[in-house]
């Protein structure tokens, strides 16, 4: 296969099989992209190939004796760095975990690894995975390998990037408000959120434990299809995966989308949406009912409130997890007189300002006398936001709407002023709320050439049916419209 | 004013973070702007609305085993991760993690 073409998992397997290429000489086709793009995108923080080397070696000699093949065999995959890989830096973005190698691997690690992937490195992302732009991180931002001025979007900007420069064939992010969505949206490929519970979060570093979610980026909807199809699943050691039987997702894109009634919340197409990305939504929707979907209008009246309920309740769970972070059993330390002036001084030096700045905004939520004032009405907000979807779901099969109101903007246009960054989170948190599944699919660009998503949630485990209409809207030509 | 400097310098105090005068003057202000912007949360009539304490169950579910398939056995299993995990501890003398005095007075 010559530069360029992009991989996908089945052109990987197919080359594998009839022993044009070898694992081997896939993983190290990856690092000479890597090597030659990687300090321009930053989209890598470590890379491990020790560990992809001696993957890839074991899958070329199951390729020798004849062997039928796992799913992902030797398909080259990028890990988000808040995703535990054992032996393999975990730093979060973040100095606090600078040189923090994990005694043990994620489930949803373990199971790509179990399936044949072979794990080329970490990606960048915002500190702690905290942010919309990549701008967070501690390691410096990535760039949009579709334009280098513009941020990846965030938090799993490493990871779309990589995917998206053709650094890695897929990858792993999470998604706490828009993480995984809003940065496939910005980089222009497929971004998957599953429902929470439905990938296992064992091994991944906790951010808001309400809302956190493992799920795949990929160059089109069937890889990412394959790759949930792996990690998907109950997992003794996470309580809070479900025990919901996993279909063949791979098997539900292929469906036909006609008769699938989608609604269109007006709610997502006020003020506050920029006129180019509403137009290409528009056309997007268009197209879906080109298809054979029937339109149905629909109201979501506490759309409004999602952003503050979202940041009360995402900072308060922030606050309470990152209280581990305290210089005594793992990370970094700064010495101190006193215990307290350790945690202190360990917290001032380890925490980037974002990371900060949420912590605060938790702690304060949380504190006595306005614990009721805060959390407790945004856990009743949050309540609402999720009659708002079961109500939809009543009526419709899905929704669609865009996934973030702007295109991705320059490095630096909005990192000055942190609740402009929330407010651009206002389409994606919604679901984030109500904890059901959401994709974002690439839907042409802006007339200088910058990614548009069209975003489609669907029922709680209902995953293949927004595979099914994100596959059918791309194979209908929706990256192109 | 929604917070006041003496409001933030006793949350980062509840946190444990250091803050400098710097920090503590723009924190101010940039949580002076966000809470304000959450005050829209008051718009709301949430009298007979329960707060939301579980994504996927409600508190309606008939029985714990029922609605939580997920529960495995509480069955003890080897746990035999001491060493790797102190070798990854600033300062370690098994089996202990080594911090400064706790007792301040």
């Amino acid at each position: 296969m010559s530069a360029g073409t992009p991989w996908r998992i089945a052109s990987v397997r197919a080359a594998l099989q009839a022993k044009q290429i070898s694992a081997r000489e896939l993983a190290a086709e990856f690092y000479g992209r890597i090597y030659k793009r990687n300090a321009e995108l930053n989209a890598y923080l470590t890379l491990s190939p020790e560990r992809a080397y001696a993957q890839a070696d074991r899958i070329d000699a199951a390729v020798a004796r004849g062997e039928t093949l796992p799913p992902l065999a030797g398909v080259p995959m990028a890990i988000k760095d808040v995703i535990s890989t054992r032996g393999v830096r975990t730093t979060c973005a973040s100095k606090m975990l600078e040189d923090y190698i994990p005694p043990y691997d994620a489930t949803a690690v373990e199971r790509l690894e179990r399936a044949g992937a072979v794990l080329l490195g970490k990606t960048n992302c915002d500190e702690f995975a905290m942010g919309g732009s990549n701008e967070n991180s501690a390691y410096g931002p990535v760039r949009n390998p579709v334009a280098l001025d513009r941020v990846p979007g965030g938090s799993s900007g490493g990871s779309a990037a990589a995917v998206a420069a053709g650094l890695a064939v897929a990858a792993l992010g999470t998604d706490t408000g828009g993480s995984i969505r809003q940065p496939g949206s910005f980089c222009g490929i497929p971004g998957l959120m599953p429902t929470y519970g439905r990938v296992s979060r064992y091994g991944l570093v906790a951010f808001a434990s309400s809302l956190d979610k493992i799920g795949p980026f990929a160059t089109n909807v069937a890889d990412a299809a394959a790759v949930l199809s792996v990690i998907a699943g109950h997992d003794e050691n996470d309580s809070t995966s479900a025990a919901v039987p996993v279909p063949d997702y791979i098997g539900e894109t292929e469906k036909s989308v006609k008769g699938l009634r989608i609604g269109v919340p007006e709610d997502y197409f006020g003020a506050g949406l920029d006129p180019e990305v509403k137009e290409k939504v528009q056309s997007g929707i268009a197209l879906l009912e080109k298809l054979g979907c029937r339109r149905v209008p629909l109201q979501m009246p506490h759309t409004d409130y999602a952003i503050a309920a979202y940041y009360i309740i995402a900072t308060a769970e922030a606050s309470s997890n990152l209280a581990r972070y305290d210089g005594v059993r793992y990370g970094l330390r700064v010495p101190g007189g006193t215990l307290t002036e350790m945690y202190r001084q360990t917290r001032e030096r380890g925490f980037g300002p974002e990371v900060k700045r949420r912590i605060m905004l938790g702690t304060y939520a949380l504190s006595a006398g306005y614990y009721d004032a805060y959390y407790l009405r945004a856990q009743s907000v949050r309540a609402l936001i999720a009659r708002d979807f079961a109500d939809a779901f009543q009526k419709v099969d899905a929704i669609v709407t865009p996934t973030s109101p702007i295109p991705p903007f320059r490095l630096g246009e909005k990192a000055l002023d942190p609740l402009q960054m929330y407010l651009a989170d206002i389409y994606t948190v919604t679901g984030s709320l109500a904890g059901v599944p959401g994709i974002s699919v690439p839907c042409g660009k802006t007339k200088a050439g910058l990614p548009v998503g069209l975003q489609v949630f669907v029922p709680h485990f209902k995953e293949g049916c927004v595979l099914q209409i994100a596959h059918a809207f791309e194979q209908a030509g929706g990256s192109t419209i | 004013m929604k917070i006041s400097r003496e409001d933030v310098v006793r949350v980062a105090e509840l946190a444990h973070l250091g803050l400098t005068p710097d920090e503590i003057d723009s924190y101010r202000a940039q949580l002076d702007g966000i809470l304000t912007y959450i005050d829209k949360l008051n718009e709301l009539d949430l009298a007979n609305v329960e707060p939301m304490a579980q994504v996927l169950y409600t508190s309606a579910t008939p029985s714990a085993t029922e609605s939580h398939p997920e529960l495995r056995d509480d069955t003890l299993r080897p746990c035999d991760v001491a060493d790797s995990v102190l070798t990854r501890a600033p300062d370690a003398v098994k089996p202990f993690f080594r911090v400064p005095r706790v007792i301040d007075r």
